[in-house]
């Protein structure tokens, strides 16, 4: 089949749904590729470089699989071939007229943003991918605005203080932006009404701030924050309120999917900012996180805080949103083409596949049946608790060991007491032996098992004086005998003896 | 002074000198040193034994049999140590541990011809007066007994190490009442013989000792090979001991004893590294029941090249490789250890971070990577290294698979849930070497492939870090960093 590649229409968009890179892969999975002439010019892939890695130039329209980012505008889809598949992010919870326009057509369609959260289909989450960058992105510009270091200095020209960022919502986007964040110097602390998210905050070197109290989340959800309680919400108004008369930075990063998203930071808040304090609101295009954030607008407060409402912020690192984005697609394509032959095969069976398909072959199948989700991140903690209570322990009760030591020590009594003199003797020094062994090994070094094992073995050889002492004892049975086990035995002892040599002689300290 | 008493006085030494050798091997420093005491153990043993021999004047033919005999084993024993691949050690430990075993029951026939079958022999009537006679029919018995256990276990043991047999468990039926039925038996015969020996029963205990020892180990996978190898040498030591108590010879008893005891104590020690019950293991059969299908959603696995490890490698400032059998298969340690060579050049920590129970015998990665001439304070155990995978950047899993699951502590349900396992899921990045998506051992799906910081290199191990190591010769050479 032929994979073709729109060259997205917005003016202000500059990212490629195929790199050079991904090229290689799709062909690698059987495809041929075409891409459109320019395509990838907004994300540094000039069409040489496209050349170069075996596509060819030329209309993406006539292929039988269309990638794109964004939903092409009608003309284009008018251009498409019949029995089509689209891929790309065509937002089909947003965009219902787009959704009936589809349906008219005799396509397959296939929205990247419907990609269920559920673990197998994370390869080719798109909207992850894009918020990762986007989260990083917000960082940057909100360095760019602010008129300060972020990382604390001490010069001669007198102490900097370090900058304080507060994220407010610590999914991907809000990790990232942690992440980007910290490693500029600042101080971070973050908010999410998840406590689970408070570990992974740590670890990316944030503070977890939580609203106090957090109620238990029963729900197993969607995997994506949901809507809290007023109670929850007057509780974490004061403390965005009090954040923000402290900080310098504020992103924000809540979304609840399907709806607007939730207002943290009212207008109030923002003028107790001090002035030249920048806040990002990631929300922007679903109506924001901030009270006075305008889609797509940079907009100073009157009291000098900069609000950031920039709708565009993983397309604002082209070239690294390209590359996740044309990754992500070369995995979901491998899914859709399991032999591997350039045949795009759609499995409705498989719910990853079906989540995603918006109107199959001119029939519309959206809205998709719900997917429970296997792995809902609030599970995690608790089962690794119940793991250690669940397994059961290997050590007997106390009171049980006790008297198997007793019941062991009166047979070992009664055994040896009943035993003939001549016998006790030997009983003594085996029983002392036994010890000796197991406390003559006892702190063996774990690397020094193996020649260990040999030496014993080599040791255990001693068996030939038995043999020895059988040899000169009468019949000829017995001297064959004999002789067979004193042969045996002389392998194991020089054997064993000349290997562990061998190996101990191979070990160096360095 | 006779010959005797010199005798026993130089058996004790013996056993002081063979004491020595097991402490001396518990430490690298003084390794080398403990098995030349052991070598001078057997020497004085043996010389001791030969001046004991001569002096009950056996005559020159005898005598020339027994140098001869001496010589032969001599010759095979030092060929075959000289000759053996280092990945093939499991094998040769197991074929050596059968030796001691059928050597236990032919000293124990030759007790019995000696004894037991001359009713009105000198020997016979005087253990009667002492009342004795009993006590050394039964000690025939065990002695042949444990014996015969310990070959036939050996054997197949090393039939499923080298490949000879195939490695997966044998599930007959009822195969613990198989085990206690042959323990049955064996008490039963051994009665019936101390009350009235007879060739038959000898035959019989022979025979039902052979078939115990081989369904023993035919039940226990490839995979807990670690535990039943230090299990045979615990048993051989038994197998020698109860020799010592049939000749009333202290030294075999001592040094029976104390193989028999470390060996115990090794297999203990693995059964704790694989979270199993001792005496489940002694039992024998104790491979893993039907796993539990632990299908269900784990996502998708990502893979990387070589030079893309290559690259994750070079930026790296600590990296663990933790092998596992794999590595011994695919013959993969040279190349790593030119591996380890290389990045320690660039000012790359490495280390190596050895499971308990990696590889088929237990610290046979340790060999392995010292054969390699990897120094070997580079290579620690599991306790040690466990807490440092969070602080290392990348951690290369060669060939390993059940060892590094995180099941084992995460998954209650999982076959293999409470083992203690490597930790390597808190490294920056984990790179999985194997073959393909197939399962471990265990027959466990493993979850680390499909966490978010894992990515696969399938192939052959060896091939793959031959490809890493040509794709490092192209980054930025040592100078350009630091």
């Amino acid at each position: 089949m032929i994979v073709g590649v729109l060259k997205e229409e917005p003016p202000g968009e500059r990212r490629v749904a195929v790199t050079p890179d991904t090229v290689t892969q799709l062909q690698k999975l059987g495809y041929e590729v075409v891409v459109e002439p320019g395509a990838g010019a907004g994300s540094g892939f000039p069409d040489d470089r496209y050349e170069a890695a075996g596509a060819a130039i030329g209309a993406a329209e006539a292929a039988d699989v269309v990638l794109g980012i964004g939903p092409p505008s009608p003309e284009r889809l008018d251009a498409l071939r019949p029995g089509a598949t689209l891929i790309g992010l065509l937002s089909p919870r947003l965009r219902p007229d787009l959704v009936e326009d589809l349906a008219g057509r005799p396509l397959t369609a296939l929205s990247l943003d419907a990609v269920p959260r559920i673990s197998r289909a994370q390869s080719f989450d798109v909207l992850s991918s894009m918020a990762n960058i986007a989260g990083y992105r917000a960082v940057i510009e909100a360095a760019h605005e602010f008129g300060r270091f972020f990382t604390g200095q001490v010069t001669a020209a007198g102490k900097v203080p370090p900058a304080k960022v507060l994220v407010a919502g610590a999914g991907v986007a809000g990790l990232a932006a942690i992440g980007a964040a910290s490693s500029l110097g600042a101080i971070v602390r973050a908010t999410d009404p998840r406590p689970e998210v408070a570990d992974q905050v740590r670890s990316l070197g944030g503070d977890y701030l939580a609203v106090a109290e957090p109620e238990p989340d029963d729900d197993p959800g969607t995997g994506y924050a949901k809507e809290m309680s007023d109670d929850y919400n007057v509780r974490a108004a004061a403390l965005y309120a009090e954040q923000c008369r402290d900080v310098d930075i504020v992103v924000t990063t809540a979304l609840i999917p399907g709806r607007p998203a939730p207002k943290l930071i009212t207008a109030e808040m923002v003028a107790t900012m001090r002035p030249g304090s920048v806040i990002v609101d990631m929300a922007a295009a679903n109506g924001g996180n901030v009270e006075g954030t305008v889609p797509g607008e940079r907009v100073v407060t009157a009291n000098g805080v900069i609000i950031l409402g920039y709708t565009d912020l993983a397309g604002r690192l082209p070239a690294q949103a390209s590359q996740l984005y044309g990754t992500n697609l070369v995995n979901l394509i491998q899914l859709m083409t399991p032999q591997r032959d350039g045949e795009l095969v759609l499995d409705f069976d498989d719910v990853v596949q079906r989540s995603m398909t918006v109107v199959r072959e001119g029939e519309l199948t959206w809205p998709p049946p719900p997917v429970p989700v296997s792995a809902a991140p609030a599970a995690a903690q608790p089962v690794q608790r119940d793991a250690e209570a669940d397994v059961p322990s290997r050590k007997a009760d106390p009171a049980l060991r006790r008297l198997g030591a007793a019941v062991a020590a009166a047979a070992t009594f009664g055994l040896i007491a009943v035993s003939p003199a001549a016998l006790q003797v030997h009983l003594t020094v085996f029983a002392l032996a036994i010890v000796i062994g197991y406390y003559v090994i006892g702190n063996v070094h774990h690397a020094l098992h193996t020649p260990l094992m040999s030496v014993t073995n080599a040791i255990s050889g001693i068996i030939v004086v038995g043999a020895l002492l059988q040899i000169g004892t009468g019949s000829a049975a017995i001297t064959v005998l004999s002789l067979a086990a004193i042969l045996l035995a002389s392998i194991n002892v020089f054997g064993g003896f000349a290997v562990t040599r061998r190996m101990l002689a191979m070990f160096v300290r360095s | 002074m006779t010959i005797a008493t010199a005798a026993t006085a130089a058996y004790i030494v013996a056993a002081l000198f063979f004491i020595r050798a097991l402490a001396g091997l518990s430490r690298h420093e003084s390794a080398r040193l403990g098995n030349t005491y052991g070598m001078l153990g057997m020497a004085v043993a043996l010389v001791a034994t030969v001046a004991l021999t001569v002096d009950d004047d056996i005559g020159l033919p005898a005598f020339a049999l027994l140098v001869a005999a001496v010589a032969v084993g001599a010759l095979i024993g030092l060929n075959r140590a000289r000759a053996v691949e280092m990945t093939a050690m499991p094998e040769l430990i197991a074929l050596l541990h059968s030796f001691v075993g059928l050597a236990a029951v032919l000293v124990g026939w030759s007790g019995y011809l000696h004894v037991e079958h001359h009713p009105e022999g000198a020997e016979a009537t005087g253990l009667a007066r002492e009342d004795m006679l009993g006590i050394h029919s039964a000690e025939v018995f065990i002695g042949v007994f444990i014996g015969a256990v310990t070959l036939t276990g050996s054997i197949v043991a090393f039939g499923k190490l080298s490949g000879r047999l195939k490695s997966a468990p044998l599930m007959l039926p009822g195969k613990n009442l198989l085990n206690v039925g042959a323990l049955i038996a064996f008490a039963g015969l051994t009665a019936a013989f101390v009350a009235q020996p007879g060739l038959w029963s000898l035959i019989a205990v022979t025979a039902v000792a052979l078939l115990l020892g081989w369904h023993l180990v035919a039940s226990i996978g490839g995979g807990d090979m670690p535990v039943v190898v230090s299990m045979l040498n615990s048993y051989s030591g038994w197998a020698a001991a109860a020799s010592g108590f049939l000749l009333g010879n202290d030294l075999l008893i001592i040094v029976g004893a104390l193989v028999g005891s470390s060996g115990a104590y090794l297999s203990a020690i693995m059964c704790k590294a694989m979270n199993r019950s001792f005496l489940s293991v002694i039992a024998g059969g104790f491979g893993l029941e039907a796993p539990a299908a632990s299908g269900g959603d784990h996502g998708r696995h990502r893979e990387i090249t070589p030079e893309g490890t290559a690259e994750a490698l070079a930026a790296a400032s600590s990296v663990i490789i933790t092998p596992g059998y794999g590595m011994a298969v695919a013959q993969a340690q040279a190349p790593v250890a030119a591996l380890t060579a290389r990045l320690r050049d660039r000012g790359v920590q490495v280390r190596f971070g050895i499971h308990p129970v990696a590889g088929r015998l237990p610290g046979h990665m340790n060999v392995l990577l010292a054969e390699a001439k990897v120094p070997y304070d580079l290579v620690l155990e599991m306790d040690e290294i466990n807490d440092d995978f969070g602080a290392a950047d990348v951690v290369l899993v060669i060939g390993a698979n059940d060892i590094v699951n995180p099941a084992a502590e995460e998954d209650p349900a999982s076959p293999i849930a409470g083992m203690p396992v490597l930790e390597v899921w808190n490294a920056q990045q984990v790179v999985v070497f194997k073959r393909s998506m197939a399962t471990g051992y265990a027959g466990v799906q493993n979850p680390l492939f499909f966490r978010d910081n894992t990515h696969m290199l399938f192939g052959d191990a060896k091939e793959r870090v031959n490809d890493i190591l040509q794709a490092l010769d192209h980054l930025t050479p040592v100078g350009a960093r630091r």
